[in-house]
């Protein structure tokens, strides 16, 4: 195959090469912040901004295939751009666009890893997750899928000596592979006999049902496994607040997504017609884990804890959602079905913004207090206003606010939900429509989880004396935030844009897409004879304006006077910042209304302790419920089977000769 | 769009929000009657009002930008709140700009930032009435979205006014599911706008208030337009209802006439709600804090429910 130099795929490539190439710079001065901190991270940025121009602009073209001889030898490394890759690109180089530029603020000595191999094993991660996206063939795909689980293991235990760390690590890099295997299975399912692992021999594959579904729930189970979804979440809490701040941005905000862009791929793309049946696994299991990950996110008292179960919920709600779109792929709803995906992907992109702008600002905070606790933070809108303000934009975007971009994502949502009740199946159509319930409970609890997250870090009483000495962010960092906060804005006031753009690339797909009424091009009007129109911009215009006439209709009636005074104590004179909620009273009605989904371990002191203590322990029942015992399965098996290792050499020598007889009676 | 429409638009707009106290005020004497109490005038909000905008505003020492700015927000959400709800006529020019969804969200954002500026102070009380406010807010969308969900079902769209028009130009049929919806968005209403029984307006004893408490900094200005905005909330809330409940007489042309008609059917119809509410209020009584969540998961089953009977019966 031929193709011109300038084409698209090319670029891409080079651009994610010169990623690596970045990375391995890193080494030449491995312990200078100055070069690799002020010099390779802005240039990494660049790359990434680059990267989303070019992918931006291939959105629609048709699809383009590249065959280099690189590799094995007769396996040569397929790959492939399309627009469902230009859109997660797309997605890729604008998140990592602001990450790096935050990074170069952010990464300073003395952090376990020396700055030019975190360096290398960032700009790997980056290049991994964009050649994941191009991979057109399964020997493609699993190495890059491998090389991005290594180099971000590497990132996570970037302060190795920690051992909570260690062993977060290990977790993730356990799990990662179990999944990768099943990954692995699929493909092999998928081949169909054929032997050929490229994707366009599975896409040729006919494959008999039974077989197809078997290669479903192989790629559902491994990449849910990398997703996060419910039960193979339990690395996620563990792994994501244990890495650097940006590099945490980047597993959440991005990696999460290779991880649906799999399910994408195989499910309507490699298996071509899904059947609807599979979608309500998906939906059931989005749903669950929806309200899993935002019940445990409102009982959370680290701020990375608590966004990374935040992002289980939103993964929660993007699967969801592509259940949903599977539904109704297969019963032969096709507008319906392209709503749901289009809010799908319109969610994932929304969520790689708004949770890469939030971990961004704890990272901001982390650095300025060196606290991870929400129970010694507090007040400090007064000592860093700019992250304090840009955190603020994204935690009302992902509370799903209007007019900001996490409402537009979830109102496409219900709108496809709403036509669940259509579904030419009984009992099916009376029983989705109530997913929506427990959508509209999880999308309700993250605002909870965000007054609570906004609420204790960044406004009262600062908790400790020490924030009192919290200093602002840097030049770069506030740049990557202010960033991810423009994006967050433009995205939530801009809706018929990108769903008209989103629209085009899932035609490819089997999607029907969408005719949005391209006219108005404000207002936003997915479905017209639904009569479901919203028009963000001139709901913030009025709101803008109402604000700006009150005040100023005030201050010409009336006065502008303001006295300050101390607060009101109800005349007790020794009001003190630790008689502040905290963020466990905050959790306290969550712990309360939903007890049967925590394992709580409550230490209660007696009324005769004379330094009464209160403790209590939020725990994961599915951790000791499925995790504990199956690890002491292993355990198990492992020792019975060390029982082989006698440490004498003559057993040894016996083994080998038993082995040796036995094959030899095999042979004869 | 006419210039006609805009006009009766912007007056809808002002209408609203000038009538929203004296319909609190016709809830309270009701109220004050029901109980064998001498009533307050019917114009006591507006006095509020009025004598707090000519206080000077006290603001705490460590009260942030967020804290001043709230007011403002809040009372902009309501305002624009009011202006999607078709009140009086369904065909006004910014009812497009948003559907039933949109406002269920633009309610969202006024509650995240009064409970945001309470928590901004840093007392108990404050972040004590966020956190009761935010649980409350969120079993009470949900169930405000199911509502609407039903609604939306059986007319075919999200957005209030084509729900309105429907309604009201189909027969006098009743609907078995708008009923159980009716009544769990008439428990979500007393719940959103701090009534009994869920919390007290009238109280002032810390440990049981939730919305006062949240306001427990404010003065002057500020807490004036918070009031404001608050019986705004509740005159929203209530025209909600009507839209959803009782869409007769909505009027579809933009003739004076028409509209003024329609608004005259709207005094009347608020009228009779705001004793509906007064009466409910007056014979139920305030539940523990606790009991809250069930009062509200009720609601939200209740829709639930609406949505299973559309489902099962079709109507």
């Amino acid at each position: 195959m031929t193709l011109a130099l300038n084409s698209p795929l090319i670029w891409c490539s080079l651009l994610l090469s010169a990623w690596g190439a970045v990375g391995l710079a890193g080494l030449i001065r491995p312990t200078s912040v100055i070069f690799v901190g002020r010099t390779l991270f802005p240039l990494g940025a660049l790359l990434g901004v680059a990267l989303a121009c070019v992918a931006g602009a291939n959105l629609s073209a048709p699809a383009q295939q590249l065959v280099l001889p690189i590799g094995l030898p007769d396996l040569p490394l397929h790959l492939r751009l399309d627009g469902l890759s230009s859109a997660f690109l797309f997605l890729l180089g604008a998140a990592a666009a602001g990450i790096s530029i935050f990074a170069a603020g952010y990464f300073r000595q003395g952090e376990g890893t020396p700055p030019g191999l975190l360096c290398l094993q960032y700009h790997l991660f980056l290049a991994s997750m964009g050649f994941v996206l191009l991979a057109d063939d399964a020997y493609g795909f699993m190495l890059a899928w491998e090389t991005m689980a290594l180099s971000s293991y590497f990132l996570v235990t970037a302060q190795h000596r920690i051992p909570e760390i260690r062993s977060a690590g290990f977790l993730y890099l356990l799990i990662a592979h179990v999944g990768a295997i099943a990954i692995l299975l699929s493909f092999g399912v998928m081949q169909g006999g054929s032997w050929q692992f490229t994707f366009d021999a599975m896409r040729g594959a006919q494959l008999e049902p039974a077989w197809a579904a078997t290669a479903f729930l192989l790629a559902l189970f491994g990449f849910g496994a990398k997703a996060g979804l419910v039960p193979t979440h339990v690395w996620l809490p563990e792994a994501h607040p244990a890495a650097p701040s940006p590099v945490s941005a980047l597993m959440s905000g991005v990696m999460l997504k290779t991880a649906l862009y799999g399910v994408l791929r195989v499910t309507f793309d490699l298996l071509g017609e899904p059947q609807w049946w599979w979608g309500l696994i998906l939906l059931a299991l989005g749903l669950f884990t929806a309200l899993y990950g935002v019940i445990f996110a409102a009982a959370q008292t680290d701020m990375k804890r608590l966004l990374a179960y935040s992002s289980i919920e939103n993964i929660g709600i993007i699967f969801s959602g592509v259940g949903l779109a599977i539904v109704f792929a297969g019963t032969g709803m096709r507008a319906a079905a392209s709503l749901a995906l289009i809010a799908v992907l319109y969610h994932a992109l929304n969520h790689a913004f708004m949770k890469s702008l939030l971990f961004l600002g704890t990272g901001a905070v982390l650095h300025a207090t060196g606290e991870r606790n929400l129970g010694r933070l507090g007040g400090l809108i007064h000592r860093m206003p700019w992250v304090a303000w840009l955190t603020l934009v994204g935690a009302l975007a992902i509370a799903g606010l209007p007019p900001l971009n996490g409402f537009v994502s979830e109102w496409l949502l219900l709108q496809s939900f709403l036509f669940a009740h259509e579904l030419p199946r009984p009992f099916v159509n009376m029983l989705l429509p109530l997913g929506a319930a427990l959508l509209v409970l999880a999308a309700a609890l993250a605002g909870y989880v965000m007054v609570k997250f906004f609420g204790v870090i960044f406004l009262g009483q600062p908790r400790e004396a020490s924030l009192r000495n919290a200093h602002d962010a840097g030049l770069a960092e506030r740049i990557g935030l202010a960033w991810f906060a423009l994006a967050c804005v433009s995205l939530g006031l801009f809706p018929t844009y990108v769903v008209s753009v989103l629209s085009r690339i899932i035609q490819p797909l089997g999607f029907s897409g969408l005719e949005p009424d391209d006219r108005s091009w404000w207002l936003l009007m997915p479905l017209p004879q639904r009569q479901a129109s919203y028009a963000p911009l001139a709901f913030l215009t009025v709101i803008l304006v109402v604000v700006v006439v009150t005040i100023v209709a005030v201050r010409f009636f009336y006065h502008q006077r303001v006295r300050r005074s101390e607060p009101w104590d109800c005349g007790f004179g020794r009001l003190n910042s630790r008689m502040q909620d905290t963020a466990e009273g905050f959790g306290q009605p969550i712990r309360h209304l939903f007890q049967p989904f925590f394992a709580m371990q409550r230490e209660l002191p007696t009324p005769f302790d004379p330094a009464p203590r209160y403790r209590v322990v939020v725990g994961d029942r599915i951790w000791r419920g499925a995790y504990l015992p199956l690890g002491a399965l292993v355990r198990r098996v492992a020792d019975a089977v060390a029982w082989v290792q006698q440490g004498r050499i003559s057993t040894y020598l016996l083994y080998s000769f038993v082995t040796l007889v036995i094959l030899l009676a095999l042979m004869l | 769009m006419t210039a006609f429409d805009w006009i009766a638009q912007t007056l809808g707009i002002v209408g609203s929000v000038a009538a929203a106290p004296l319909f609190l005020g016709w809830v309270n004497q009701c109220r004050a009657w029901l109980q064998n109490k001498s009533a307050p005038p019917l114009m006591q909000p507006y006095r509020g009002i009025r004598k707090l905008f000519y206080k000077d505003a006290v603001i705490a020492a460590n009260a942030s930008p967020l804290f001043r700015l709230a007011p403002y927000v809040v009372f902009a959400a309501m305002v624009t709140a009011a202006a999607i709800i078709p009140s009086i006529a369904t065909r006004l020019p910014f009812t497009r700009a948003a559907d039933a969804i949109a406002l269920v969200g633009l309610f969202a954002t006024a509650r995240v930032f009064v409970s945001l500026a309470a928590m901004d102070v840093g007392t108990a009380f404050g972040t004590l009435g966020a956190r009761r406010e935010m649980m409350i807010g969120f079993l009470a969308e949900p169930a405000l979205l199911m509502v609407i969900f039903v609604a939306a079902l059986i007319s075919t769209s999200t957005a209030l006014p084509a729900i309105s028009e429907f309604l009201a130009t189909q027969t006098l049929a009743l609907y078995p599911s708008l009923a159980f919806t009716a009544v769990a968005f008439t428990m979500v209403l007393l719940a959103e706008n701090a009534r009994i029984p869920i919390d007290n307006p009238a109280t002032h004893l810390e440990l049981t208030m939730i919305h006062e408490a949240m306001l427990l900094e404010y003065s002057a200005r500020h807490l004036a337009l918070m009031e404001w905005a608050a019986a705004l909330k509740l005159f929203n809330y209530v025209c909600i209802g009507l839209a959803l409940f009782v869409p007769w007489g909505l009027t579809t042309q933009h003739a004076p006439f028409a509209l003024v008609t329609s608004a005259l059917l709207l005094g009347a119809k608020l009228l009779i709600a705001g004793a509906g509410i007064a009466l409910i209020e007056t014979v139920s009584a305030k539940l523990r804090v606790f009991r809250a969540p069930e009062f509200l998961a009720t609601a939200f089953l209740l829709a639930v429910l609406g949505l299973l009977v559309h489902l099962l019966l079709g109507a």
